[in-house]
């Protein structure tokens, strides 16, 4: 890879802002389309869990689940987005925490907190993400969203939107 | 006195034979009485065998509004009691699972109390001597429950010392959870990878009741499955299907489908559906595993256990099971409009590790907090929770196929789409509740 491929710290970091706000803003088909071909998007259910093969996860989806995912909040009869729910972000200063432009892959750490409202509803979630990234051609892509929730062991109510 | 309290002509006013009032699912005080009156005196799930293996594993529930512990004593034997302190009442077990050592030691005095509950000792004891402390339950150490059966690894628990015996109870609807086991080539299950925990604002019975009610994936999971099969539309009909297709798109299968499959009742409000044709009836095959299961068990007995495909089996009032894909949600209820759904996985020991992954993705996708399918069904319970509180028609239509010969018959085999899973329920309901409240317990 050529030195001009190599993504910029700020790239990278950009890379988290932009995607935490195409959610916010429910452009779903463009946030899934960050996902390399084989990308994954998972909340674990337990703390440290280290995969998700065997052990069952909050959330675990392919790019194909992702599209029911998404085509499922398009439907008028997805009777439990209504009435409308909004999803928001506020995120803390991403961190790069590893760099390797020779294999192309960048892993960042991003404290958030989420909030979910639905009609008089609140949700709050605090949660750490990961972001594995990479670059491919100069393009970064997702290849996993990690998002560790400070409580993912406990019960929870209906999440209705991607965190 | 409140409305229901010693009165069990109005509590059995509450169901018809194909209706019953909104009351069952919105009055707190009745919630109470189901503590007493059918979760105490009816049979309910604790836990699982394989979650308390070693000497001093314990693992804790609430089940009719008590706290419990089951524990593996010292002589292997599993112990359930009352998690509370015998002095002062403090919970004993601080944690949903653990391990105590030989025994429970209080946080608060540090009176301590062997695994079979009995009062070990007591700190600065002389200040004890000559007060009737002997004469109290306290010197009895905690209160154990005798009623416990270990039925193939689930362990079921029975608080009250009046009630049913276990195999009277349940009957012919245990075969389910037979079946569950059989599927294991070792002819053994445990517990495997996590429990999902589902709160729902609504009453525990619309959960229930939605196990066998077979008109409405087609319409509340439309926005899932209808959208897995427009994905899946273009794709040649031999295509292997990912098994998050598979499992979505029996969803949207229509009427005659679920109607076909059949529902079965049982006797104290067990039932289960899909006897003959399920959701689950053609989840691709596993070669290998099948080759276990015939080497296990004999072809003709392997081929009986696999293709018995039941849907939900409903062990009332708190147990539910999918026997083929190894899978249970047990209801916490918690109060009138609030209950804790748990869906717990099981590995069949003996079979490839991709069952287990099987069932974690059916949990994942209909089950989890963050599912695609469960929000649908939940959001229905909570309209119904909300809605009811209209004036103008108290009662709730339960009229589907209904026939009057079925008040008569204990076991009966009914076509799927039929509401006869719910009035079992509600006549084992009015049963147990105007029962408890003639004995006035």
């Amino acid at each position: 890879m050529s030195e001009h491929d190599t993504p910029s710290d700020e790239a990278l970091v950009d890379f988290v802002y932009h995607e935490a706000r195409l959610l916010d803003e429910k452009r779903y088909e463009e946030w899934s389309a960050l996902f390399t071909e084989d990308g994954v998007y998972w909340i674990p259910l337990e703390h440290d869990q280290p995969d998700p093969e065997h052990h069952t996860s909050l959330v675990y989806d392919d790019r194909l689940l992702m599209q029911v995912r998404i085509g499922r909040m398009n439907s008028p009869r997805a009777f439990s987005l209504r009435p409308t729910v909004r999803g928001h972000h506020l995120l803390a200063q991403p961190r790069i925490e590893r760099r390797d432009p020779e294999a192309g892959e960048y892993v960042l750490r991003t404290d958030f907190h989420y909030t979910e409202a639905r009609g008089d509803e609140v949700l709050r979630y605090a949660a750490t993400a990961y972001h594995h990234l990479s670059a491919d051609g100069g393009e970064l892509r997702m290849r996993m969203k990690r998002v560790n929730l400070l409580n993912c062991d406990a019960n929870h109510p209906a999440v209705q939107l991607y965190l | 006195m409140g409305k229901y309290r010693d009165n069990p002509e109005a509590i059995a006013s509450l169901v018809g034979d194909d209706c019953v009032h909104r009351d069952v699912y919105l009055d707190e005080e009745l919630f109470e009485l189901e503590q007493d009156y059918l979760f105490a005196r009816t049979w309910n799930y604790l836990c699982h065998d394989s979650q308390i293996p070693d000497r001093g594993d314990y693992f804790t529930a609430t089940i009719a509004g008590r706290p419990l512990m089951a524990v593996r004593h010292t002589d292997g034997s599993v112990r359930v009691m009352m998690n509370r302190c015998a002095h002062k009442g403090a919970k004993l077990a601080p944690e949903e699972r653990g391990n105590t050592g030989k025994f429970f030691r209080c946080p608060y005095h540090a009176w301590t109390f062997r695994t079979d509950g009995s009062l070990l000792s007591i700190p600065f004891k002389k200040g004890y001597e000559g007060t009737r402390l002997n004469e109290c339950r306290a010197a009895k150490g905690l209160v154990t429950i005798d009623n416990v059966r270990n039925y193939r690894g689930f362990i079921f628990v029975r608080i009250s010392d009046e009630g049913p015996d276990f195999d009277e109870y349940f009957g012919p609807v245990i075969t389910s959870l037979d079946n569950m086991v059989d599927r294991a080539p070792e002819g053994e299950i445990e517990v495997a990878g996590g429990c999902l925990r589902f709160m729902h604002d609504c009453n525990w019975k619309m959960f229930v009741e939605n196990l066998n009610d077979t008109m409405h994936p087609m319409i509340v999971h439309e926005s899932a499955a209808g959208t897995a099969r427009e994905l899946w539309k273009d794709q040649p009909e031999d295509a292997p299907k990912p098994m998050i297709i598979q499992q979505l798109l029996p969803f949207v299968n229509d009427y005659q489908f679920f109607d076909a499959g059949g529902v079965r009742v049982f006797d104290n409000g067990h039932s289960y559906d899909g006897e003959k044709v399920s959701i689950h009836s053609h989840y691709s095959g596993l070669p290998e595993y099948d080759r276990a299961m015939e080497a296990a068990y004999g072809p003709e007995r392997a081929r009986e256990i696999l293709t018995t495909v039941r849907h939900n089996t409903v062990l009332y009032p708190t147990m539910t099971s999918k026997c083929a894909i190894q899978a249970i949600r047990v209801a916490r209820p918690i109060s009138a409009n609030r209950t804790l759904i748990e869906s717990w996985t099981f590995r069949l020991k003996g079979a490839p590790e991709e069952l287990l992954q099987r069932t974690q993705t059916y949990s994942r996708l209909i089950n989890s907090p963050f599912s695609v399918v469960g929000h649908d069904d939940l959001h229905c319970y909570e309209a119904i929770q909300a809605g009811l509180l209209a004036s103008g028609n108290e009662w709730i239509s339960l009229h589907r196929d209904f026939d009057p010969a079925e008040l008569d018959e204990p076991e009966r085999l009914d076509n799927g789409t039929s509401e006869i899973s719910m009035r079992n329920q509600f006549r084992a309901w009015r049963k147990f509740m105007t029962d408890g409240a003639s004995r006035g317990q």
